[in-house]
């Protein structure tokens, strides 16, 4: 589990063992950006069971943030829970494959 | 529209030197400054080379740091593949003069879902050339950012001519690197330059009897004149692009009516008091006519008379030529101790004609010698027919010209007896002069005859003189009566 430093943006969850950390970095205001994030966080709320910390970058106002994980596209959701990082571009409309490819049981149908 | 729109329109736009050096003549100065030129090229065509070198040379001699965006290889190997060149990326790095954007692909799985842009990117090199106040910014290749992103090519269209609109207004000159799939073809995968490039550059790497050549050619220039066809060019360890400066662009040579000797006294009068001073002459016959002697007496000509000269030999090995000089009383060793006299042998096949051609002008520069001799043209063409030739040829000969000194050339013609070869077809037009040595014979013997057959602005003889050839070079004697008709070209 590696250590999450305070990132600039919106930090939300709880610090937990099992914690998910997905980091969705976004261009300013741009349309899809506020797309991508109010679908993030409407599947957060309808998976209140998970343990995610959910953090937003703005590439914008942090490129070197970008620079590090090297973000080519926004927005895009960065995963990095166990093994190997995944990604998804896009503004996260379609949330079935979203959990589908994050790998995340959801006992149910969003 | 303003005034200040007009002039930007009519083509006084501030250039930007590559450091190719003879691609920037052919686009009267450099790439415009604040423009997007896409380089296209197959693999393998020197796409990374120029462009790494479009940005070596701005740090190195203009103080214009960069930025490198590489979409296909990790900014390491970049730094390791660009080190044989002589550019040290990485001491640049450091120094804060060249900032990379690392857009490799990463180890991650990815999944595109839905309308996206690229703002990360944008914003990264935006970063970087803040971080390294760079005015020059490299994207190498689009292609591999296209197959990154193999869905969605309307979503990169639009995306890429953001940026590129988003750079050229913070006043970057930019230069994109993108494959094309043939040589002659489309003009790249995924048409990039449609909506991206205000230039378009192409570099071809075509296998043309068995031989590679490579060539530039600029296929647009957005507001601005450029030379137009292809011009060869090579890569070279430690310079990168080297472009071979066509001459045919210009003929500006001076003439002059100095005259040297030819380094034999009867054909200098043959000549009408011998070669010019800054002509090329042409030297054509079969083998075992007495070419390189010819040569010989050329080079000790020119030394004899103070001068300096320096002999290119393809088809002889630096010992046969000496001991040939030897045998004809010329002591080519001994000129050579004294500084007079340089002799370079080289394989024809061991480098491309570029490459020769360059090898040329680089040791005529340095030496500095007042003649020139080549032996021979024909072992030359035997590595790169046609096109190739002809415009080594016509360098060659106008570089003779404008460094005012005088050339002799050797051609080899096919046949024994009379003919002709396609290096005379090539050369007779571009040399000033031409000497033809044939077998002649005579009854029961084949007796030796020289002709001048063009003087270009100087009478000189039209007789065809007999010749032998002993110890002590070459002696020219009467001319034949009655000589059958070998002698034309």
């Amino acid at each position: 589990m590696p250590s999450v430093a305070s990132r600039d943006g919106l930090m939300q969850g709880e610090a937990s063992v099992a914690e998910l950390v997905l980091r969705l970095y976004i261009a300013g205001n741009s349309a899809g950006s506020r797309r991508a994030e109010q679908n993030l966080h409407d599947l957060r709320a309808l998976l209140d069971n998970q343990a995610w910390r959910i953090e937003i970058i703005d590439v914008m106002r942090r490129p070197e943030l970008a620079e590090q994980a090297g973000i080519i596209a926004t927005p895009t959701l960065s995963c990095e829970h166990s093994g190997r990082p995944r990604r998804i571009v896009g503004d996260l409309s379609d949330k079935k494959r979203v959990l589908e490819f994050l790998g995340i049981e959801t006992g149910d149908d969003p | 529209m303003t005034a200040q729109d007009d002039v930007d329109l009519t083509g006084v736009l501030e250039r930007v030197k590559t450091g190719v050096a003879a691609f920037d003549e052919l686009v009267m100065g450099g790439l415009p400054r604040a423009r997007t030129t896409v380089v296209g090229g197959t693999p393998g065509s020197g796409k990374t080379v120029f462009a790494t070198q479009f940005l070596a040379h701005g740090i190195t001699t203009f103080g214009e740091n960069g930025v490198l965006v590489t979409f296909e290889e990790p900014p390491a190997d970049i730094e390791a593949n660009m080190r044989g060149f002589g550019w040290d990326l990485a001491k640049w790095r450091k120094e804060g003069r060249l900032a990379f954007v690392d857009a490799s692909p990463p180890a991650t799985d990815e999944l595109v879902i839905g309308d996206f842009d690229l703002a990360g990117l944008l914003s990264r090199i935006e970063h970087a050339v803040k971080n390294a106040n760079a005015k020059r910014v490299v994207l190498d290749s689009l292609t591999q950012l296209f197959d990154h992103f193999i869905g969605d090519p309307k979503i990169l269209r639009r995306e890429l001519f953001h940026i590129s609109t988003a750079l050229k207004k913070s006043g970057l000159t930019v230069l994109m690197t993108a494959e094309r799939n043939s040589e002659y073809g489309e003009i790249t995968r995924h048409r990039l330059e449609e909506f991206v490039a205000d230039n378009v550059v192409i570099l071809r790497n075509v296998l043309h009897y068995e031989k590679r050549r490579r060539t530039i050619e600029v296929l647009k220039m957005r507001g601005s004149h450029h030379a137009e066809g292809e011009a060869p060019f090579t890569l070279l360890a430690s310079q990168g692009v080297v472009a071979v400066p066509l001459s045919s662009l210009r003929l500006e040579q001076q003439s002059s009516t100095v005259r040297v000797t030819s380094g034999n006294p009867a054909i200098d009068e043959m000549c009408g008091g011998g070669f010019f001073r800054d002509s090329v002459t042409l030297v054509s016959g079969a083998t075992g006519t007495g070419k390189t002697l010819l040569v010989t007496n050329f080079l000790a000509g020119g030394v004899a008379a103070g001068e300096k000269a320096i002999l290119f030999g393809y088809e002889e090995s630096k010992g046969q030529l000496f001991r040939n000089a030897s045998g004809w009383g010329t002591d080519f060793t001994r000129m050579e101790a004294e500084g007079k006299l340089k002799v370079i042998c080289l394989y024809p096949e061991a480098q491309g004609l570029p490459d020769h051609l360059l090898t040329i002008q680089s040791l005529v520069d340095e030496f500095k010698p007042n003649r020139i001799a080549v032996d021979s043209l024909s072992a030359l063409e035997r590595i790169a027919p046609d096109t190739g030739f002809r415009e080594f040829l016509i360098s060659l000969t106008s570089f003779i010209k404008k460094r005012e000194i005088a050339g002799l050339c050797t051609a080899t013609s096919k046949s024994l007896i009379g003919g002709e070869s396609v290096s005379e077809q090539h050369i007779s037009t571009l040399t000033d002069s031409i000497i033809l040595l044939r077998y002649i014979q005579e009854q029961e013997t084949m007796n030796r005859g020289l002709m001048v057959l063009k003087m270009r602005g100087s009478e000189h003889a039209k007789e065809i003189r007999r010749f032998t050839i002993d110890g002590s070079g070459m002696h020219l004697g009467e001319s034949f009566k009655r000589a059958p008709n070998v002698f034309k070209t």
